[in-house]
Formats: C-alpha cells, sequence, structure tokens
C-alpha cells in the first residue's frame, strides 16, 4: 500500500485550486480536514499520494500555488 | 407585466442561476471550505468555481484576487475605505452614484481630499479638469464604467492611462457595464474592479465583487470587516493573504452558486450576442422616444453609444405621476426619481425632480419596447 502525504495552504481557496490543479494532472487528490498534529491553520488540506510528491510539487508550483507545507503520513 | 427595471435589478433570472440556488440549498449546504467535511468541501468547490468563472469572465491575473462581496457597494466600500487614509487625494467625476459618492464624502470628512471632476449635461467627462486633477497626485481615481443614471460609456481605457502616468490606482465601479459590456481589466488599466451579481451578470442579489490587480499589493488593503475565514484559525489578527483578508465571516454560498451559473448563462450565449440584442432594443427604444413629441432624452442622443438604459422626462408631467401610471394601467416596471445618485442628476439638471429610466434586458422584446413607447406616447398626448 502506498504512503499519503498532506499538503497543507495558507487559505482555503489554494486548497480548492490545487484540488483542481492536481485532478487535471489526473493525480489523486482528496481534500480533508486538516489533520491537527499538523497544524491549527487553514481547515482543508490536500491528501495526495506520496509515491507523486514531487510532480505534486512541480503542479503546484506551476499553478502559482505556494503550499504552508508538506508531510509524510 | 412589461419588466423594463433591469438597471435596478435583472428580472426574471434564467432557469439555470434558480436551479443553482436550490441546489445549494439543498444539496451542498455546508459553510465553505470552513470545516473540511464533503458538504463543506463541495460547497467551497462551488465558491471557488465562481471565483474561477469571474477570473475569465473579467480576465482577471488569478482566481484568488476575486473578492465576493455582498453587491458592488460593498466592494467600492472595500477599496476606497480600505486604500484611502488622511491626506491621499482621490479623484473622481460628477455622474457617480452614491455607492462612490457617500463613502467618499465620508473619507472626506476624515482628512481625504476629494476632487470631483465635471461632466458635461450630456455625462462626457471633461477631459482637462480630469488632467488638472491628475496633476495633483492622487492615490486613487474611482470612476463609474457607465453612469446608471446617464448611461454613457466612459472612456475607461484612455481615463485609466492617464491616472497610471501619475502613479494613481484606478478603481472602476462596473455596476451598470457587467454582463453587458466587455470588461477585460487587464488591457483596460482597470486595478481594481466594482460588481455586481444581480443586475447585467442576471445573478441573484446579495452578491458582487472586488476584483483585485497585479498592480495592487494586499498590504496596500486595510479590510474594514474583520472576522473568520477558516485560514490561520490560530491567531486573532486577520490573514495578509487573498482573498481571505478581504473576505472575513461566512460567504453567501447560495448567491455565489447561482453567481457562477449566472456568468457560465452568459458564458454560453456569448457576451457579444446579449449585447447585440441590448443594443437593437435600446436604439429602438431611445429613437421611439426621441419621435415622441414632449418627451426629452438625458444623454447620449439616438445613435450614441451606450448601456441599455435611458433617462427621460415628458413635458408637464411628474416623474412620479409617470411611473405611477405606467405601472398600473400599462403593468409597465421602471423607476422614476434620483436613482441613488443625486450628483448625475445636477450634472444633467434633472434634480431634485428626477427622471423616467427604462432599461432592458437578454429577456426583452421588440414588442415589449413598442408597448413602452406606445404608453409613453399616450401619457404624453394626455
Amino acid at each position: 500500500m502506498s504512503d499519503y502525504g498532506v499538503v497543507l495552504f495558507h487559505t482555503t481557496s489554494e486548497a480548492f485550486a490545487a484540488e483542481k490543479a492536481l485532478r487535471k494532472a489526473e493525480l489523486e487528490c482528496r481534500l480533508i480536514p486538516t489533520p491537527r498534529h499538523l497544524s491549527s491553520d487553514c481547515g482543508v488540506a490536500a491528501e495526495v499520494n506520496w509515491d507523486h510528491i514531487d510532480t505534486v510539487r512541480n503542479i503546484l508550483e506551476t499553478a502559482g500555488i505556494d503550499a504552508e507545507g508538506i508531510y509524510k503520513l | 407585466m412589461i419588466y423594463l427595471d433591469h438597471p435596478a435589478t435583472s428580472w426574471p433570472k434564467p432557469p439555470e442561476v434558480i436551479r443553482a440556488i436550490v441546489e445549494f440549498l439543498e444539496v451542498n449546504g455546508g459553510n465553505p471550505g470552513r470545516s473540511g467535511h464533503s458538504l463543506s468541501v463541495a460547497a467551497g468547490r462551488i465558491v471557488y468555481e465562481t471565483r474561477e468563472a469571474i477570473a475569465r469572465f473579467f480576465n482577471a491575473p488569478d482566481p484568488l484576487r476575486v473578492i465576493l462581496t455582498h453587491n458592488a457597494t460593498h466592494a467600492l466600500n472595500i477599496a476606497l475605505q480600505g486604500i484611502l487614509k488622511p491626506g491621499d487625494v482621490v479623484v473622481t467625476t460628477s455622474i457617480e452614484h452614491n455607492s462612490v459618492m457617500r463613502p467618499l464624502r465620508t473619507l472626506e470628512k476624515r482628512g481625504v481630499d476629494l476632487r470631483i471632476v465635471p461632466c458635461d449635461a450630456t455625462g462626457t467627462i471633461d477631459t482637462e479638469s480630469y488632467c488638472c486633477a491628475l496633476n495633483l497626485k492622487p492615490r486613487l481615481v474611482v470612476i463609474t464604467h457607465a453612469s446608471n443614471v446617464v448611461g454613457r460609456i466612459m472612456p475607461i481605457d484612455r481615463l485609466a492611462g492617464l491616472a497610471h502616468e501619475v502613479g494613481a490606482l484606478v478603481l472602476v465601479d462596473a455596476a451598470q457595464t457587467c454582463g453587458v459590456v466587455p470588461i477585460d481589466v487587464q488591457t483596460m488599466g482597470i486595478d481594481l474592479l466594482a460588481f455586481t451579481g444581480h443586475k447585467g451578470l442576471q445573478g441573484p442579489p446579495g452578491t458582487g465583487g472586488l476584483v483585485i490587480g497585479r498592480g495592487v499589493a494586499s498590504e496596500d488593503i486595510e479590510p474594514f470587516i474583520c472576522g473568520g475565514t477558516g485560514s490561520n484559525s490560530a491567531v486573532e489578527e486577520q490573514p495578509l493573504m487573498l482573498p481571505d483578508k478581504l473576505e472575513g465571516g461566512t460567504l453567501n454560498g447560495p448567491g455565489i452558486a447561482g453567481l457562477g451559473a449566472a456568468v457560465k448563462w452568459i458564458e454560453e450565449r456569448g457576451l457579444e450576442t446579449v449585447k447585440a440584442h441590448h443594443d437593437e432594443l435600446i436604439s429602438q427604444l431611445v429613437s421611439g422616444l426621441a419621435d415622441t413629441p414632449g418627451v426629452t432624452i438625458y444623454g447620449p442622443q439616438p445613435g450614441e453609444s451606450r448601456v441599455p438604459l435611458v433617462s427621460f422626462t415628458i413635458e408637464g408631467k411628474t416623474v412620479s405621476d409617470v411611473g405611477l401610471r405606467l405601472d398600473r394601467d400599462f403593468g409597465i416596471l421602471c423607476r422614476v426619481g434620483l436613482h441613488c445618485a443625486p450628483a448625475a442628476h445636477r450634472t444633467l439638471g434633472t434634480f431634485s425632480e428626477g427622471t423616467i429610466r427604462f432599461g432592458v434586458g437578454p429577456m426583452t422584446t421588440r414588442n415589449e419596447v413598442e408597448q413602452a413607447l406606445s404608453a409613453v406616447a399616450r401619457i404624453a398626448r394626455e
């Protein structure tokens, strides 16, 4: 089973922008409540497949989305 | 019933808009992006899609620079009260709506230096006076894209170019032009665009927004409404990121869903098609009124370009009496009086009586315009 990563954002709008960009690239992305042990900031985070984390980083960067942090679960 | 009050609010709304509102309430009713559960995410997705639709429609640089508000007035206040500080010079025109004039008069009392550039009785701005005002190095220029009384379309790109030469930011009030006239914030040089959802865009009341261009930094605008955003929840200070900085409090989810559907409705028909329909009907209306004995038309005359509204008076008749008769005896709904724009009426010379205003929309027909013209002719003859 592959590991999951969680992407945190500064605003919820960025979470939705990220979801859109990742899905367009046919990458797995699920919006979830931000795990409390990672942050108390933005209410929504993106759960992604850790195997594709480098692609995820690239896509977010290209889309101009500044992730607050990326963590392996 | 013949509805000619589109400049106040468009009606009826497209069925797609109504369906989107109902669906939001029935199916996706979570608080957009606050909680992270499936309904909150579904609602947040709809809000984000509306931001994207608005950004595309006005060629905004980034959906995150679309601030969703309750109306154009709210958006104008975010910009005016958020940017102007005591000692700043602000330039505007003599045909503005109270949505601009009232915040400016309030700011004037707090020490902002307000300069009002005159327009002539046809609603044309005096370019020489405008350039003189720009010599005062204003922080901001705020101009209506088209007055809700006069209907003349202002040369925004030219006025914005002149304002940028002196380093001023340009705020445009697009209440009467959004969804009616093509707007490209980047090519027209608009730094801040205030729009409403419920007029030309065909969305529901309680929606609108402020599009913020790249030339305006988040730090340039101080929020006058602060509150929860779903982000930075551990911090008691307002977040600095857009759109959250200027969107404290729960958004109008159902309205925003309707607004998104409305923008798509216009995009599917094509703004040019909608505009061609408006142009045909308003030209029929203006020519017909011009040919009616006793009727005086204000602003652009037949053949001149305008948004789909016209202000007129009938010799010897009080505008409120005409409004009442049109409604009661002919089933024609319009707005008479000062239209929340005393400055514009002073400019036209129609203060304090006001005018009768007719406006057409995407659902208005040639036959309805014909009936309205006959009714006006009949009232004028009596």
